[in-house]
Formats: C-alpha cells, sequence, structure tokens
C-alpha cells in the first residue's frame, strides 16, 4: 500500500465518503473507487461491495482482484444525557458506532459526564432531523420523557434509520403508541420501535441496560431472528 | 467495517515513526473462519501487532511473512485450510480455510 492509497483512503474517512479499495492479487496495485475510473466490471463490483457492506472478490482478464468497502462509521443517536446513556456510549464505541448525544437539559448533557462526544443541546426532534439518520443509523431514546422522547421518536419514525429504540416499560410504551398515532404515525410504522428497548437480558444495572441495547442494536443491523418482535397492538 | 480503518490508523502511526510495516488482510474466507474478509492485522518489524485475521491461530504464521514482505517489498498471498498441513502445524483448528493478502506499508 502507498502512502497515496493510505492518505485516500484516511481523507474519505474523515469527510464520511464511502470508498472501495480494490486490490490486484498478483503484484499488490491499488485503486480507489469512484476516484478511480475503473472497467465497468470493477467498478460494478465496487459499488455492489460498498452497498452491501461486504467484501468481494472478482476474477477479470485472469486477474484476481479483492474488492474491500469502507463506508462511514454507522452512527448511533442517543436522544437522553442520562446515566444508561453513560454506560452506553464507550460500549457503542467500542463495537464501532460514530456516536451523539442529544439533551437540551444542559445540566445532563456536559462534557463532563459524556468526555469527547458530541453533545447535541436542541430540542429533539429538531436535532434528530438536523442530523438526518440514515439506513446505517439508530436512534435510541432514554430520557423517559414524553416531552423530549416523543418529538425524537416523530423524527426518527419519519428517517430510514435502521433501528429505533425506546427506554420505558410496556405500560409506558403503550401510552407512547397511544400519543404517536394521534400524530399521525401508522401502527405499522410505530412497530419500528423497539420498545421496552433492548434484548430481554434481564439487565438490572445502567451498563447491563446499555449492553442490552447495544446487542439488540447489532442483532438488528446483522439481521439476527434475536431482534424479531412480534408487532405491538396500536 | 470501522475497526478495520482503525487497525490501518494505527499502521500509519507506527511508519510515520519511523517503523517498517506490513499489512496482512483476510481476502477470502470458507466454511467457520472467526474474522470476515476484510478484516485486517497489521505488523511492525519490532513485532508489534495490531488487530486481526483469525482468532488468533494463525496471527504467528502471519506475522512471519508479514516480516518477510518489509523487507522483500513483494506481496504475498497466503492459504490456510485444513487441507494445508502448515494450517494445521500453526493451529487452524476451527475447520475454517482463508486466504491472507500481505502487503508492505511503503
Amino acid at each position: 500500500m502507498t502512502p497515496e492509497v493510505l492518505a485516500a483512503l484516511e481523507a474519505a474517512k474523515s469527510a464520511k465518503r464511502p470508498v472501495a479499495l480494490l486490490t490486484r492479487l498478483s503484484d499488490g496495485a491499488q485503486h480507489l473507487w469512484p476516484d478511480a475510473e475503473l472497467a465497468p466490471p470493477l467498478a460494478e463490483a465496487a459499488a455492489r461491495a460498498l452497498a452491501e457492506d461486504a467484501a468481494a472478490n472478482l476474477t477479470l482478464d485472469g486477474e484476481a482482484w479483492f474488492i474491500h468497502p469502507h463506508n462511514p462509521a454507522l452512527r448511533l443517536i442517543v436522544v437522553g444525557a442520562v446515566h444508561i446513556a453513560q454506560a452506553l456510549v464507550p460500549m457503542a464505541q467500542a463495537a464501532g458506532y460514530a456516536v451523539t448525544v442529544v439533551d437540551p437539559r444542559r445540566a445532563w448533557a456536559t462534557a463532563e459526564r459524556f468526555p469527547g462526544i458530541t453533545l447535541i443541546h436542541e430540542w429533539t426532534d429538531d436535532a434528530v432531523a438536523a442530523l438526518a439518520p440514515d439506513a446505517r443509523s439508530a436512534v435510541v431514546t432514554l430520557t423517559h420523557d414524553p416531552k423530549l422522547d416523543d418529538p425524537a421518536l416523530d423524527a426518527a419514525l419519519k428517517s430510514d434509520c435502521f433501528y429505533i429504540g425506546a427506554l420505558g416499560s410496556r405500560r409506558t410504551h403503550a401510552k407512547r403508541v397511544a400519543r404517536l398515532t394521534e400524530m399521525g404515525h401508522t401502527p405499522e410504522a410505530i412497530a419500528r420501535i423497539h420498545a421496552p428497548v433492548g434484548l430481554n437480558i434481564e439487565a438490572v444495572t445502567a451498563p447491563e441496560i446499555a449492553l442490552s441495547i447495544l446487542a439488540e442494536v447489532v442483532a438488528t443491523r446483522r439481521g439476527a431472528a434475536l431482534a424479531q418482535r412480534p408487532a405491538l397492538a396500536a | 467495517m470501522s475497526d478495520s480503518e482503525d487497525v490501518l490508523a494505527t499502521a500509519a502511526a507506527w511508519r510515520a515513526a519511523g517503523e517498517p510495516v506490513a499489512i496482512a488482510t483476510v481476502v477470502e474466507t470458507w466454511g467457520s473462519s472467526p474474522r470476515p474478509a476484510g478484516s485486517r492485522l497489521a505488523v511492525s518489524a519490532s513485532g508489534r501487532l495490531a488487530g486481526s485475521v483469525s482468532g488468533g491461530c494463525i496471527e504467528g504464521a502471519v506475522a512471519d511473512a508479514a516480516k518477510q514482505t518489509m523487507t522483500t517489498g513483494t506481496p504475498q498471498l497466503l492459504d490456510f485450510g485444513i487441507s494445508d498441513e502448515r494450517a494445521w502445524e500453526v493451529g487452524l483448528a476451527c475447520g475454517g480455510k482463508l486466504k491472507v493478502f500481505v502487503e508492505k506499508l511503503s
């Protein structure tokens, strides 16, 4: 790998730009796509590897190529700078997620409680909408306060994020479902919300709850059967 | 995968500090391999390791090949599998097969 290729990979990473690294295995020659113009079969394989987020192999004119997608980090948007969030943030970072914490309550969302983390103090619907969650984003609401959680969930439901989770008991969630229905969300849309949040591992402490949430995010991302839930009645 | 990119950042830092570095990448797997294609292991001339290409079974053999590649500059494509006696030697007991590409970070 040349210093130029390494620098280009690092630049794409800081610009959060998806690139595929193509390596010819016979001699180690490398190209970045879409930066370099490539033979159509290579370009198509590169585009597919990025879309599927999976490495691929291709033989073209007798030469074996390795196609290695480098997508921007998955994102986790945590609404509520609460105790569980303090445990969840470092775990999610270790799992490779770029984490943002949203909480308009400045006493909670402080740099002391979340060192080095991007903190947003806007109202939660504006904040989540501005972060524009995409298919590589997860949104978790943890404030336990409908004033803060509901607007964030409203914004998350309008996005195509791959995971939405909301802290709260079944009873709390039933009331939340009623409120979200009043806001115009369909039962199918509301069924996207994982609530009570997290896999059921009988978690008790804040770090245990954080672990159950992160496990559910990963299970959803990887399509594990464990993440499937029966739809909740509206 | 963000973890593979962190390995590159570590490799770049070692290289910037003046150490020769090689990067090994899993390019193909069959059966039950613990790390998917794209997983990286960086190796420095002084023997530092970052990342992984298996559950620890073949890292030693890959590091040896990496040191060769650091010296010669020639990339290598390593084959590990149950039919390969070398894989038994280095302990790929999981029953998987994989190919690892080793290149110098110039």
